[in-house]
C-alpha cells in the first residue's frame, strides 16, 4: 500500500517527518519497506528567467546569463543554444543534487564565475510532457506563466512523500487511508479527522430502486450487493488534487467518474464499480459464469470463464467478471447519462482463483482477497454520493442493498490479569484503558476485566490474545522485561541417533573430506540411474524440470558438485554429504514418504603437491581407508564383497558394503563408460545408509589388559596369482594362527620382475604372542610353516625368496 | 732384592698410569676408550699383569704395594669417566652441529576436511540451546498439508498460505515451507508432559530462487510450553541466544509481527554486529539486524497439540540458518552456499 503522506495529513494530525512516521509504524508494528520522496533532486531547482544573454568573452560557443531566481539575480554560464531572454527555465542552484546525481558546484568556465546549472530535461529525469517544444535542443523551457523562484518540484507537483506499506494478512484494514489515519493516530495519540462516512453505523438515505432488482445465486460467494444509481452524469476529467492523489498511489487517472471509484477504494478500502446503467437490461445478477461463456473485458480482450467464476450479468449477458475486470460493454465511456456504481462483497477464496486464472491482479482484486468490511459497503456509497456532488459528477437518486449475511459484531473479553501474566509486564488497568483509547475501541471495565467492542473493520481481532498484541505494541514492545522461564529445569542433550550423524561428520571431516549440502531435488533420469525411479517422488510444481524429482540417491547431487569444480580447476576433489533420501511406497502419494538418511562421497584426483610427502590418490583405497576408519570408529564389522550386478561400478574396482550380513551400501569407481556423461576421470565413490550403521554401532568400549610376555616378529611373503583375494589369504592366516596370532598385516604387494606373470607377492607380518608365558622360538617357527604349508596347499602359493 | 723389586714395580706402575693417562688425552673415540680400558685394567691388562707380580712380595710390603696399584686404579677409572664424558658431550656437539634443517619449510600434510558453514552454524546454534536445557526435535521434510498449515492455525485458502510458495507433491502432500511443523509433532507426542522445550533445526522449501533466496534452505525452531510461560520468557532467551551467538555485548529489539500460529508475535532484530548499533552498511544504517521471527504459541496451535490452552502457555520462535551465517561470515550471495564452490567450503 502506497501512501501519500500529503493526504494522510489531511486524515490526521501529524508533526512527524515521513521517516520518523515510517520509523512509528514499524515499531508498531506495520512495517514501512521504502519511503519515497518525490521531491528528490529538486530540493535546490527553482524556476528563473533569463534576464540578458551575452556572449562569453573569451569563448565562442558559450553564453553567460544573468537569470532572475526572484529574490536576486544569478549569473550562470551555459553552452545552449535554444535560450531568449525571457525563458522561464529550470536553474540547478549551487548544492543541488540532481536526479541524474550530479552535483552542482560553483565553478569558473574560461574566467567567468557561473553559480549554477540551467537544465535539460534529461538532466532532470523528465519526459516531453513538460516545457515547450524548443525544449528539445538544451534547456527546458517553460511555458510563460511558470512562477519565478517557486521550487521546481513543487511546481511538478512533487513534493510529497510516499511511504509503501508492507503489510502482513491480518492487517487488510490498512489498504484504507482512513484506517492507516486510524492507526497512525493510535500510535501517536493524535486526533484523526475522517469523512463521517468512515464511522461505524452510517445510514445513507436515499429512495430505493425500483426499476430493477439485485439477484444474488450463491450467498456463500456473495455476503451483500449495493448498487447505487446516479444520472445526469456529467463525464469530465477530475481535479487536480485527485488525479495527484491516484498517481501517489500508482493509480492512472482516467475520468470523474471512474477516479472517484478508485479514490473512495483508495481511502476508504472497499473497491468500487461504475456500470453505465443503460446498458443493463432487466435486473442484476450475480451468479456463477455458463460453461463456455464468454465476456470481453475493458482490456479489449475476449475470455472464456472457467464454471464457479463470478460474474456480474445482466438478464441477456455477462456485464462483468466481479470483483476482477469490468466487461467491456457496460464501460463507462464519455456519452454515458447514468451510472449503477457497485459495493459489494465477493468471496476471497473466489476472486483469488479468478485472478489467478486469468492472470488478471488489481488494486480491487487485491482487497477482495485480503478481505473487506462487509458492514461498511453501504456507507462507502455515501462517501461517492458526496464527491460527484462536489464534484458535479453526477446526481445519486436511488440504492439497493442486497444483504445476505452480515458477520456479527465481535465482543472480547480482555483481562489485566492475563495480559499481564501473558506478557511478563506488571500492567495497570490504566493504561489498558488508555490503549483501548487510543484505538478508539467502546468498551466497559469492570475490575480490571475489559469487555470489547471490536470495529468491523478490525477483522483481525477475535481471541483476547489478539487484543493482547495491541496492547503490547501500543504501550510498546521494548516495555517487556527479559526474564528466564521458571519452570522445572531440563536437561539439554542430543539423542544418541543426533550424536551418531555428529560424529560421523566429524570423521569424515577428519580423514579430509568436504562437507557438501545439495538441494534434494534432482534430475529425474540421474535419479533413477543411481537410485529407484519406482520410489521417485515427482513435484507437481518444481523450479526447473531439472529439479523435477525428490532424491533417492545423494551421488548424482554429488557428481555434479565434483564435476562443476573440475570444470572451474577445482581439480582434486574429495567431498561428502549427509542427507536424506526419499522413497515413496505408491504412485501418486498416498502417505509420506520414508525419509532414509544417507552418508555418500565422491573423490577424484590427489591430494595436493608436497615437497616431502607423496600426494595420496583418491583412488579405490583412499575411499576404502576412509571407510575402514569409519567402521573402526564406531566398532563396526563392516566387510567388502566383489559387487553384484554392478553396471555403474567399474567391475574390477567395485564393492558391495555388508554389515551383519545386510548389504548397506556400495563404494567404487565409476564405470568408464559414464565418465564423458558426468565429465569426471577415474572418480570412486561411496554411498551407505546410515540406520542400519546406527543399529550396530558399539556404545560401550571393553578394555583389554595389554599383554606382559613379549611378542615374535615373523614376516612372510608368498606368491600366488593376481586373482587371489588378499582378504581370503588373510583369513586362512588367521584360522591357523589361532590364539598365539595376535595380529596380521599385509605390508607390501608386488607385480613385476622377478615375480612371475599373473601373480603377485604378498608380503604379511605376524605378530605372535601369549598372556600367559613367553613364547620360544621353536614353537613360533613350527606355527609359521604350518601357516605356509596352509596357504600354500590352498592358494597355490610359493613362498618368495 | 726386594727394594729392588719394589722400586721397579712401583716405576712400572706409575709408567703404565702417565702411558695411559696420555694416550686417554689423545684418543678420540668410545670404541679407543674401551680399547685401551681393556688393555691396561682388562683380564690381561698391563696394570692387572703387574698385580699378578706382587705375589714375590713380602706380607709387609703386599699391602703398600696394593694400596698404590689401588690409587693408580682408581685414578684412571676417573679419568675414564672424564674423558667419556668429553667424548660424548664433543660427539653430540657434532651432531647438533651436523643436524641442521630448514624449519621454514611447510610440515607434513595432514588431511583436513571442512564442515559445510551451514552445518558450522547449526551446530553452534544447537549447543547454545542445549545449553539452555533445550532438547533437539526433528521432523520429516515432507509434510502433510495438516501439519505444515492446517495445525498451524493456516486453514486452506487462508491469505496468509500465500506468504509462502510451497512446492507440492499432491493436493495434501508438499515440501514443508518451515520448520513449525515439527511444534505441532512434538506436542503430539509430548502431551500431557511439561515443560516442552525444543529446537528443531531442518530443510524447508520454497519456490523462489535469487541472490537472497534458495528454493531449499535451511531452519531452526524453537518451542517452549510450560505452565506460566511469559513473553519476558522469550525474549530472555533470544536475549541470551543473540548474545551467544553474536557476542557479549549485544542487544536485541521485538518489533511487531505477524504469524498466524503465534500471538502475539514479533520481529526480532539484534543490534548490529558490525557497527554495534550507530548505523552502516550491514544494518542498511538503522543500527538494527533482523535475525527471527517469534512470539507466544497461538491458543488453537496449543489445542492442535493436545494442550490446554487455559493451563499452559508457551513461545515459539523460527531463525533462517542460511541468513544468519550470511551475517556471520559476511557472505552476500546466498547461492554460494548450495554452489558448493570447495574455493569456497574450503575457507571454514
Amino acid at each position: 500500500m502506497k501512501v501519500s503522506l500529503e493526504w494522510l495529513r489531511e486524515l490526521v494530525d501529524l508533526d512527524q517527518s515521513a521517516e520518523e512516521l515510517a520509523e512509528t509504524l514499524t515499531r508498531g508494528g506495520i512495517e514501512v519497506e521504502n519511503v519515497e520522496n518525490l521531491n528528490k533532486g529538486f530540493e535546490k531547482v527553482v524556476i528563473g528567467e533569463i534576464v540578458s544573454l551575452t556572449k562569453h568573452p573569451d569563448a565562442d560557443r558559450l553564453l553567460v546569463c544573468a537569470v532572475n531566481v526572484s529574490q536576486e539575480e544569478v549569473t550562470i554560464v551555459t553552452g545552449a543554444q535554444n535560450l531568449l531572454t525571457g525563458d522561464r527555465i529550470p536553474v540547478a542552484l549551487v548544492g543541488a543534487n540532481l536526479p541524474n546525481d550530479l552535483s552542482i558546484r560553483k565553478s569558473k568556465l574560461r574566467g567567468v564565475v557561473s553559480l549554477g546549472m540551467l537544465c535539460s530535461r534529461e538532466e532532470l529525469l523528465l519526459d516531453d510532457t513538460i516545457g515547450l517544444d524548443r525544449s528539445a535542443d538544451g534547456i527546458l523551457i517553460l511555458p510563460p506563466t511558470a512562477p519565478i523562484g517557486e521550487n521546481f518540484g513543487h511546481y511538478l507537483g512533487l513534493e510529497d512523500s510516499i511511504l509503501d506499506l508492507e503489510l502482513y494478512p491480518n492487517r487488510p484494514d490498512c489498504l484504507a487511508m482512513v484506517n492507516v489515519a486510524r492507526e497512525v493516530a493510535s500510535l501517536t495519540r493524535k486526533k484523526p479527522h475522517l469523512p463521517k462516512w468512515a464511522e461505524q453505523n452510517q445510514v445513507l438515505s436515499l429512495p430505493v430502486v425500483t426499476d430493477f432488482r439485485i439477484i444474488i445465486e450463491d450467498q456463500e460467494l456473495c455476503w451483500r450487493y449495493a448498487g447505487l444509481v446516479v444520472e445526469d452524469v456529467h463525464i469530465a476529467p477530475s481535479p487536480e488534487w485527485m488525479q495527484r492523489r491516484l498517481k501517489a498511489a500508482g493509480v492512472r487517472p482516467i475520468s470523474n467518474i471512474v477516479d472517484i471509484t478508485n479514490y473512495v477504494m483508495l481511502e476508504m478500502g472497499q473497491p468500487l464499480h461504475a456500470f453505465d446503467r443503460d446498458k443493463i437490461e432487466g435486473d442484476v445478477h450475480v451468479r456463477p459464469a455458463h460453461p463456455g461463456e464468454k465476456i470481453v473485458t475493458l482490456d479489449g480482450v475476449e475470455r472464456t470463464l472457467q464454471t464457479h467464476t463470478l460474474l456480474i450479468a445482466d438478464d441477456s449477458q455477462p456485464l462483468g467478471v466481479a470483483g476482477v475486470m469490468g466487461g467491456l460493454y457496460s464501460e463507462v465511456t464519455k456519452d454515458t447519462k447514468r451510472l449503477m456504481i457497485e459495493s459489494a462483497h465477493f468471496s476471497s477464496v473466489s476472486i483469488r482463483r479468478t485472478s489467478r486464472r486469468l492472470g488478471l491482479r488489481s488494486e480491487a482484486s487485491n482487497r477482495f482477497e485480503k478481505g473487506i468490511d462487509v458492514s461498511g459497503i453501504v456507507a462507502v456509497l455515501g462517501r461517492v454520493c458526496d464527491l460527484l456532488i462536489d464534484l458535479g459528477a453526477g446526481r445519486p437518486v436511488a440504492l439497493v442493498d442486497e444483504v445476505r449475511h452480515l458477520p456479527s459484531r465481535r465482543q472480547i473479553t480482555l483481562s489485566t490479569q492475563h495480559t499481564s501474566t501473558v506478557l511478563g509486564i506488571e500492567l495497570k488497568i490504566s493504561e489498558i484503558r488508555q490503549v483501548l483509547e487510543d484505538l478508539n475501541f467502546e468498551y466497559k471495565e469492570n475490575n480490571g476485566l475489559f469487555q470489547v467492542e471490536i470495529p468491523t473493520y478490525r477483522s483481525d481481532l477475535e481471541i483476547e490474545e489478539d487484543l493482547m498484541e495491541e496492547v503490547a505494541r501500543l504501550i510498546g514492545y521494548d516495555r517487556i522485561p527479559t526474564t528466564l522461564p521458571q519452570g522445572d529445569q531440563t536437561q539439554g542433550r542430543r539423542t544418541p541417533e543426533q550424536e551418531f550423524r555428529r560424529r560421523l561428520r566429524k570423521v569424515l571431516a577428519q580423514s579430509g573430506m568436504d562437507e557438501v549440502l545439495t538441494y534434494t531435488f534432482t534430475r529425474a533420469e540421474s535419479d533413477a540411474q543411481w537410485g529407484s525411479a519406482k520410489h521417485q517422488v515427482p513435484l507437481l510444481n518444481p523450479l526447473r524440470e531439472e529439479l523435477g524429482v525428490m532424491r533417492t540417491s545423494l551421488i548424482p547431487g554429488l557428481l555434479d558438485v565434483a564435476a562443476r569444480n573440475v570444470a572451474r580447476r577445482n581439480m582434486d576433489v574429495s567431498i561428502f554429504e549427509i542427507g536424506n533420501t526419499y522413497w515413496g511406497e505408491e504412485q501418486p502419494l498416498k502417505n509420506l514418504p520414508r525419509e532414509e538418511l544417507r552418508v555418500a562421497a565422491v573423490a577424484v584426483g590427489k591430494s595436493e603437491r608436497h615437497w616431502l610427502n607423496q600426494p595420496v590418490s583418491y583412488d579405490f583405497y583412499y575411499l576404502k581407508g576412509i571407510m575402514e576408519g569409519l567402521a573402526l570408529e564406531f566398532g563396526l564389522k563392516l566387510e567388502f564383497r566383489v559387487a553384484e550386478n554392478q553396471s555403474l561400478l567399474h567391475p574390477g574396482r567395485s564393492a558391495d558394503l555388508y554389515l551383519q550380513n545386510q548389504c548397506v551400501g556400495f563404494l567404487g569407481e565409476i564405470h568408464p563408460s559414464l565418465e564423458k556423461e558426468w565429465g569426471l576421470e577415474r572418480a570412486v565413490i561411496f554411498e551407505l545408509e546410515l540406520s542400519t550403521l546406527f543399529k550396530w554401532i558399539r556404545h560401550t568400549v571393553r578394555a583389554h589388559s595389554i599383554p606382559r610376555f613379549p611378542a615374535i616378529l615373523r614376516d612372510l611373503a608368498v606368491v600366488v596369482t593376481v586373482e587371489t583375494s588378499a582378504e581370503a589369504v588373510m583369513a586362512k592366516i588367521r584360522k591357523l594362527g589361532g590364539d598365539l596370532l595376535q595380529q596380521v598385516e599385509i605390508f607390501d604387494v608386488y607385480t613385476g620382475n622377478p615375480i612371475p606373470e599373473d601373480h603377485k607377492s604378498l608380503a604379511f607380518s605376524l605378530r605372535y604372542q601369549s598372556i600367559e608365558r613367553t613364547l620360544t622360538d621353536e614353537e613360533v617357527n613350527l606355527l609359521n610353516s604350518r601357516i605356509l604349508e596352509g596357504i600354500q596347499q590352498d592358494f597355490g602359493a610359493e613362498r618368495r625368496k | 732384592m726386594d727394594l729392588e723389586r719394589v722400586i721397579y714395580l712401583k716405576s712400572e706402575i706409575l709408567r703404565i698410569r702417565e702411558e695411559a693417562l696420555k694416550e686417554l688425552r689423545e684418543l678420540d673415540s668410545p670404541e679407543a676408550l674401551q680399547e685401551l680400558k681393556v688393555k691396561v685394567l682388562g683380564k690381561k691388562g698391563s696394570l692387572t699383569a703387574l698385580l699378578r707380580q706382587m705375589g714375590s712380595l713380602s706380607a709387609e710390603e703386599r699391602p703398600i704395594m696394593g694400596q698404590v696399584v689401588n690409587e693408580v686404579r682408581t685414578r684412571l677409572e676417573q679419568a675414564w669417566e672424564e674423558r667419556s664424558e668429553e667424548l660424548d658431550a664433543m660427539a653430540l656437539q657434532k651432531r647438533l652441529a651436523t643436524e641442521q634443517i630448514d624449519i621454514t619449510l611447510p610440515g607434513t600434510r595432514v588431511a583436513r576436511g571442512h564442515y559445510h558453514p551451514l552445518t558450522q552454524v547449526i551446530e553452534e546454534i544447537e549447543d547454545i540451546f542445549l545449553g539452555m536445557g533445550f532438547q533437539i526435535a526433528e521432523g520429516p521434510e515432507i509434510e502433510s498439508d495438516y501439519y505444515n498449515f492446517e495445525a498451524l492455525n493456516l486453514p486452506k485458502e487462508h491469505p496468509a498460505r500465500e506468504m509462502q510458495d510451497s512446492f507440492y507433491i499432491t493436493e495434501e502432500i508438499l515440501l514443508r515451507t518451515q520448520t513449525s511443523p515439527v511444534q505441532i509433532r512434538t506436542m503430539e507426542k509430548l502431551h500431557p508432559h511439561l515443560p516442552v522445550k525444543i529446537i528443531a533445526p531442518g530443510k524447508v522449501y520454497r519456490n523462489d530462487d535469487d541472490a537472497t533466496h534458495s528454493p531449499m534452505f535451511h531452519q531452526v525452531e524453537g518451542l517452549v510450553v510450560d505452565h506460566g510461560i511469559r513473553m519476558s520468557d522469550l525474549k530472555g532467551i533470544l536475549l541470551n541466544f543473540s548474545r551467544e551467538m553474536f557476542g557479549e555485548s549485544r542487544e536485541i529489539r521485538l518489533r511487531p509481527s505477524f504469524f498466524p500460529f503465534t500471538e502475539p508475535s514479533a520481529e526480532v532484530d539484534v543490534s548490529c554486529m558490525l557497527c554495534g548499533g550507530s548505523g552502516c552498511r550491514l544494518c542498511k544504517g538503522t543500527g538494527w539486524i533482523e535475525i527471527l521471527g517469534s512470539g507466544m504459541v497461538h491458543p488453537k496451535v496449543l489445542e492442535m497439540g493436545g494442550y490446554n490452552p487455559q493451563e499452559v502457555t508457551g513461545f515459539a520462535f523460527g531463525m533462517g540458518v542460511e541468513r544468519i551465517a550470511m551475517l556471520k561470515f559476511g557472505i552476500e550471495d546466498m547461492r554460494l552456499l548450495f554452489d558448493n564452490d570447495l574455493r569456497f567450503l574450503q575457507q571454514f
